[in-house]
């Protein structure tokens, strides 16, 4: 079970990690993208490193919807309504809960997923976040159905998406800045699905 | 009394949202129309905050039509509109300077915002050279 503390916990990890990498994410937009990623999600991240004293108080949901607002509020990029409503639906998932276990965890980064793809209007395979995410979420929910705990099904998770990271140098950008690139967006790896993945490792190393 | 449909155009570059509203009060200055381009501190990007305090400056009863130029400016502004909850307030999808100089017109000839939505369609259709 994760507890809220665990979660504010998670999230400061997270924040620390996208600082650290900011400015490999911002090189890796400006191969293929307006190059905004790393100091977007930078700010984004520090704002809500900022607010998370306040939003501590909180249940499972308000932690997230508020992580996912100051994200909304303060990025600039698409990463910011994208990841903002990604957060933002997980904690109408967690909403009212002190503890969550590995089936609310499941169920709050499908709903963030689907967050994702309603507001980027973006499927797997279009070269984005989702390419490391939705392999991350499959992995998860195979191993949490063959009895394994959170942290080892958040393990193959992890392992999943660096596969999708990979996966993204092979494919032509569909959605996103990139998609103007067309072919020229083939060889480099998606921004996008970088954040994603250390997000994901966040998480489980957080476990 | 009606007033008139409000415009906001939301841009990454706050230069180029105030250069769109420069443009289309030449040809109508009494349109309600605000500019939300570039994040607070003046940087690139579309700013939640700029775009809100845009909607709530140009906003009446007959509502208010949002022109974005791509991405996160589409994006944030659906999710403002979201949580303005039951306002009129509606995205238009067109060319964003064709777009602006139609609606700020339209605006002040006081067409509806239904009525604007639907003529914005011909802003599609604007050529720069006839074919």
């Amino acid at each position: 079970m994760l507890d809220t503390a665990k979660i504010v916990e998670i999230i400061r990890a997270m924040a620390a990690r996208i600082e650290s990498e900011k400015d490999f994410l911002t090189q890796l937009d400006n191969e293929i993208g307006d190059g905004d990623h790393g100091t977007n999600m930078a700010r984004g991240f520090k704002a809500v490193a900022e607010k998370l004293p306040e939003l501590s108080g909180g249940d499972a949901g308000a932690i997230l919807k508020g992580v996912g607002m100051q994200l909304v509020s303060n990025v600039g990029g698409a990463s910011g309504p994208l990841y903002g409503t990604a957060f933002m639906k997980a904690g109408n998932v967690l909403n009212g809960k002190d503890k969550i276990g590995a089936q609310d965890f499941a169920q709050a980064l499908a709903a963030a997923i689907g967050g994702i793809e309603m507001r980027g209007k973006s499927t797997e395979g279009e070269k984005t976040m989702l390419d490391a995410l939705c392999p991350a979420y499959k992995a998860l929910q195979e191993k949490l159905a063959a009895g394994a705990d959170l942290k080892a099904a958040m393990g193959a998770a992890v392992e999943a998406a660096q596969k999708g990271v990979e996966y993204t140098k092979t494919i032509v950008a569909a959605k996103g800045r990139a998609s103007y690139l067309g072919e020229r967006s083939l060889g480099h790896q998606d921004p996008g699905a970088t954040s994603s993945l250390y997000m994901l490792q966040e998480i489980f190393k957080c476990l | 009394m009606r007033k008139l449909v409000g415009i906001v155009i939301v841009s990454h570059s706050e230069k180029l949202a105030a250069g769109v509203v420069e443009i289309a009060k030449m040809m109508a200055p009494d349109a309600p129309i605000a500019a939300a381009g570039g994040m607070e501190d003046g940087t690139l990007g579309t700013s939640y905050g700029k775009i809100s305090a845009a909607v709530d400056e140009v906003y009446s009863a007959d509502g208010v039509a949002v022109l974005m130029d791509m991405g996160s400016a589409v994006m944030t502004t659906e999710i403002v509109i979201e949580d303005m909850g039951d306002r009129k307030v509606t995205m238009l999808d067109c060319p964003l300077v064709e777009g602006a100089v139609l609606a700020a017109v339209e605006s002040t000839g006081g067409i509806t915002l239904e009525g604007l939505a639907e003529k914005i369609k011909e802003a599609y259709n604007v050529r720069k050279f006839p074919e």
